[in-house]
C-alpha cells in the first residue's frame, strides 16, 4: 500500500482494542485536501475514539495514519498538523482568552509579533476581539466554543478536529453555531473532521458523511446518498426525523414484476431500484414519512385506505400515526392539511423513494 | 377566568395582601421552636465541652503559682502575669539545655517546612502522574501506595532506625525530614490523584494537542488550578509534621529535639515542683502553629478537602 499523498489524511487498517474490547475494526477512510467529513453515530460507536487516534492522543492497536502524506502514527499530537475543538471547550481557566489562544505557540518558542498576528487574524475572523483580555469563566457557552476553535485556528494547521463541539450549548446557539462552522470552513478551505451524533449537523455541514457503528464504518457517502439510499437497515434508521417507517414481509415474484407483501398489502416495485438482483424471501420495506402522500388522488404506483391514529402537530407541519399491515406507519404532511383522529384517508407513495433491506442481515437490496 | 380578571387581580394583589387570612407568601417561622431550641442548646454544649480546657489553660498560664495552690481552676487570675510564658519560651530546663522551648520551635520549624515542601513537590506530581498519564502497572503502583498507608507506623520504626543508621542520617534534622517526607507520600498522593482526576480530562488532552509536555502541561496547566488542595495538603503536613511525637523522640537527639517531644519532657519532669502555669503556657504555644494554620485556612480548607479528598 502507498502512502497517500493526494488526500489531506488517510486511516489504512486501523484497529483499537482495550484488552479484549474490539473498539475499531480494520478501520479505512480517506479524505481528501479541504473535504468536510463528519463522523455519525449512536454514543459508543468509537467515532470520538477514532478522531482521538487520528489526534494522536491514543495509541492504536494496528494500521497506520496519513496526514498530508507523512506517516503520523507515532508522532505526538504537536507534530501532527491538528487543531482540536472539545466538546467541553477545554479553555485553560486561569488564563486570559489571549493567553488560552497563545498558549500552543508559547509552547513551541514562537516568536512575539508572529504570535501577536496570528491572534489578531483569528479573533477577527471569528469576532472575539472584545473578548481577548477576559477569562473563560467570564464566557458565554457560545463565546467559549468560538474561543476554543481559535486555539485551533492560530495553530495554522492543515486539519482540524472537532469532537461533539455543539452538544454542550443550546439549541438556538448550536444553529448559529453550525453555519459559522460552515462559513469557517468555506474561509479556509481546510480538511475538517467533525464527530457528532446530531443527524442535523451532519447533514448540514458535511461534505461527506461516515456513519459508524460497532467500530465500523457503515456508510461514507454524500448527505444525499446517504438518506436517500441507505445501505442498510441500521443508517437508515439512524438518519432522519420523524425515522424511516419499517414494514416487514416478503418479496415476491408476480407475474407482472417483483412485488413487496405484507399481510393483504402488496406493494408493486416496478419503480424500485435495485441495488443487487432480487430474490424472494423475507425483506424489510422502508419509506420515510416525508415521502408518502394523504389525500392527494390515486395517481400513485401505490394507494390504499387507512384510518388515522394519532395527530402529533410539530409546528411546521404533522406526523400522522396510523397502521399498514398492523404496523405502526408514520406520514408527514403540511400543518394545514392535518386530518383529524380516526378520519378514514387515503396513503399514495411512489416505491421509487423506499429502501427494501434483507431482513436477515439488513443490507440494502 | 378571563384574561382581564387576572391582570385586574394581579395588579391589586399587593393592596389586597392584608386582607388575607389563609396562607400567602413565605411561611412564618417561630424563633423559639422546638427545633431552633435543640439544634442551638446542641452547638452550645458541644462549643462548651470543646472550649472549657482551653479556657483553664489561658487562665492557669496567667496566674502565678501561689494563686494556682489556692484550688480554684476555673477562677479567673487575681494578678496577671506573663512571667510564666516567658520562662516556657526561654529558660524551662529539659535535662541539660535551660533554654526553654525556643529550641525546640526553631527544631520544629527546621523539621517542618523542608519536610511539607519535600513531601508535597513529590505527592503533586505523584498524583498528577497517577491521574492523567496512565503508565504501565500506574493501578499496581497506587495500590501499593495506599496500602503503606494502612501499615501501623510502630512496625516499620526500627527497620528505618538501621536504614538511617546505614546511610549516616540517624539522629539528625534530615533524617527526620526524609522519614516524614516518605509517610506523608501515600494520604498526600491519593489526595493528589483524586484531585487531578477530577480535572476535566478535555482539558489534557487540549494541552497535549497544544504541544505541552508532561512538565508542561503539570506547572502551566494543572498547578494554577490546584490551589485549595495544595492548601489541604500543607495543612494536613505542617499539622500532622508539627504534632508528631513519635518520628521526633525516636530519630532525633536532645538536642535537635522537636517541640512536642521538648513538651513532654518539660511537663513530664519529675524532680521538683510542678510548676502548672508553665506547663500550660508551654502547652498553648506549642498548639499555637497548627492552630494559626487552621484559621488562616479554614475556609480553603473546607472547599479543598469538597473538592479533592472524597471522590474515589
Amino acid at each position: 500500500m502507498t502512502a497517500a499523498n493526494d488526500t489531506s489524511v488517510s486511516i489504512q487498517d486501523l484497529s483499537l482494542n482495550f484488552g479484549a474490547v474490539t473498539v475499531l475494526e480494520t478501520l479505512n477512510l480517506d479524505v481528501a485536501d479541504g473535504e468536510f467529513i463528519v463522523l455519525l453515530g449512536p454514543s459508543g460507536c468509537g467515532k470520538s475514539t477514532l478522531l482521538n487516534c487520528i489526534a494522536g492522543l491514543l495509541d492504536v492497536s494496528e494500521g497506520r495514519i496519513f496526514i498530508k502524506g507523512k506517516n503520523v502514527t507515532w508522532e505526538e499530537p504537536k507534530d501532527r498538523g491538528i487543531g482540536m475543538v472539545f466538546q467541553s471547550y477545554a479553555l485553560y481557566p486561569q488564563m486570559t482568552v489571549e493567553k488560552n489562544l497563545s498558549f500552543g505557540l508559547r509552547v513551541a518558542g514562537t516568536p512575539k509579533e508572529e504570535i501577536a498576528k496570528r491572534i489578531a487574524r483569528a479573533a477577527e475572523i471569528l469576532q472575539i476581539e472584545p473578548l481577548l483580555q477576559r477569562k473563560p469563566a467570564a464566557l458565554s457557552g457560545g463565546q467559549r466554543q468560538r474561543v476554543a476553535i481559535g486555539r485551533a485556528l492560530v495553530r495554522d494547521v492543515d486539519v482540524f478536529l472537532f469532537d461533539e463541539p455543539l452538544s454542550n450549548l443550546d439549541a438556538k446557539l448550536r444553529a448559529e453555531l453550525r453555519v459559522e462552522i460552515k462559513l469557517l470552513h468555506r474561509k479556509l478551505q481546510n480538511t475538517m473532521i467533525y464527530v457528532t451524533h446530531d443527524q442535523i449537523e451532519a447533514m448540514t455541514l458535511a461534505d461527506r458523511i461516515a456513519v459508524m457503528k460497532g467500530g465500523v464504518i457503515q456508510q461514507l457517502d454524500a448527505p444525499q446518498t446517504i438518506y436517500n439510499r441507505p445501505v442498510n437497515r441500521f443508517v437508515a434508521g439512524f438518519l432522519g426525523s420523524p425515522a424511516m417507517n419499517f414494514v416487514d414481509g416478503h418479496l415476491e415474484d408476480a407475474d407482472g414484476g417483483w412485488r413487496f407483501a405484507a399481510g393483504d398489502i402488496k406493494i408493486p416495485l416496478g419503480t424500485y431500484d435495485f441495488a443487487k438482483p432480487p430474490a424472494p424471501g423475507p425483506v424489510t420495506f422502508g419509506i420515510r414519512p416525508e415521502h408518502v402522500s394523504l389525500n392527494s388522488g390515486t395517481g400513485w404506483p401505490f394507494s390504499m385506505a387507512a384510518n388515522v391514529e394519532v395527530v402529533e402537530p410539530m409546528g411546521s407541519d404533522t406526523l400522522v400515526w396510523l397502521k399498514l399491515a398492523q404496523q405502526n406507519f408514520s406520514v408527514r404532511v403540511t400543518s394545514e392539511r392535518t386530518p383529524k383522529n380516526d378520519e378514514a384517508v387515503t396513503l399514495g407513495f411512489d416505491p421509487m423513494r423506499a429502501s427494501l433491506f434483507d431482513t436477515a442481515t439488513g443490507t440494502r437490496i | 377566568m378571563s384574561m382581564a380578571d387576572i391582570t385586574a387581580q394581579a395588579s391589586t394583589a399587593a393592596g389586597a395582601r392584608q386582607g388575607i387570612t389563609d396562607p400567602y407568601g413565605p411561611k412564618p417561622r417561630r424563633v423559639i421552636s422546638r427545633r431552633n431550641v435543640f439544634l442551638y442548646g446542641t452547638l452550645f454544649v458541644m462549643a462548651v465541652y470543646y472550649l472549657l480546657p482551653l479556657y483553664v489553660m489561658v487562665v492557669t498560664s496567667l496566674k502565678g503559682m501561689p494563686e494556682i495552690r489556692l484550688g480554684n481552676i476555673f477562677s479567673p487570675p487575681l494578678e496577671i502575669t506573663f512571667e510564666p510564658w516567658v520562662k516556657a519560651w526561654s529558660t524551662a530546663c529539659t535535662g541539660l539545655n535551660c533554654d526553654g522551648l525556643s529550641r525546640g520551635f526553631w527544631n520544629s520549624v527546621r523539621i517542618t517546612v523542608p519536610s511539607v515542601l519535600l513531601s508535597i513537590a513529590i505527592a503533586s506530581v505523584n498524583g498528577y502522574a497517577l491521574a492523567n498519564w496512565r503508565f504501565k502497572g500506574a493501578d499496581t503502583f497506587f495500590i501499593i501506595l495506599i496500602v503503606g498507608a494502612f501499615i501501623p507506623y510502630q512496625v516499620m520504626i526500627y527497620p528505618i532506625v538501621i536504614i538511617l543508621r546505614e546511610i549516616g542520617l540517624y539522629g539528625s534534622l534530615s533524617g527526620l525530614v526524609i522519614v516524614h517526607s516518605i509517610f506523608g507520600m501515600p494520604i498526600l498522593t491519593l489526595l493528589f490523584r483524586n484531585y487531578f482526576s477530577s480535572m476535566p480530562e478535555e482539558l489534557f488532552r487540549a494541552a497535549r494537542v497544544d504541544g505541552a509536555g508532561f512538565w508542561g502541561i503539570f506547572l502551566r496547566i494543572m498547578l494554577p488550578m490546584s490551589l485549595p488542595i495544595f492548601v489541604v495538603a500543607i495543612i494536613l503536613q505542617v499539622t500532622g509534621i508539627w504534632n508528631d511525637f513519635l518520628f521526633g523522640v525516636v530519630y532525633t537527639r536532645p538536642d535537635t529535639y522537636p517541640m512536642t517531644v521538648q513538651l513532654n519532657n518539660i511537663v513530664n519532669s519529675v524532680q521538683g515542683v510542678k510548676e502548672y502555669n508553665v506547663n500550660m503556657a508551654a502547652t498553648i504555644l506549642t498548639g499555637l502553629v497548627p492552630l494559626i494554620v487552621y484559621f488562616i485556612s479554614g475556609k480553603l480548607f473546607v472547599r479543598g478537602i469538597a473538592a479533592g479528598a472524597v471522590k474515589g
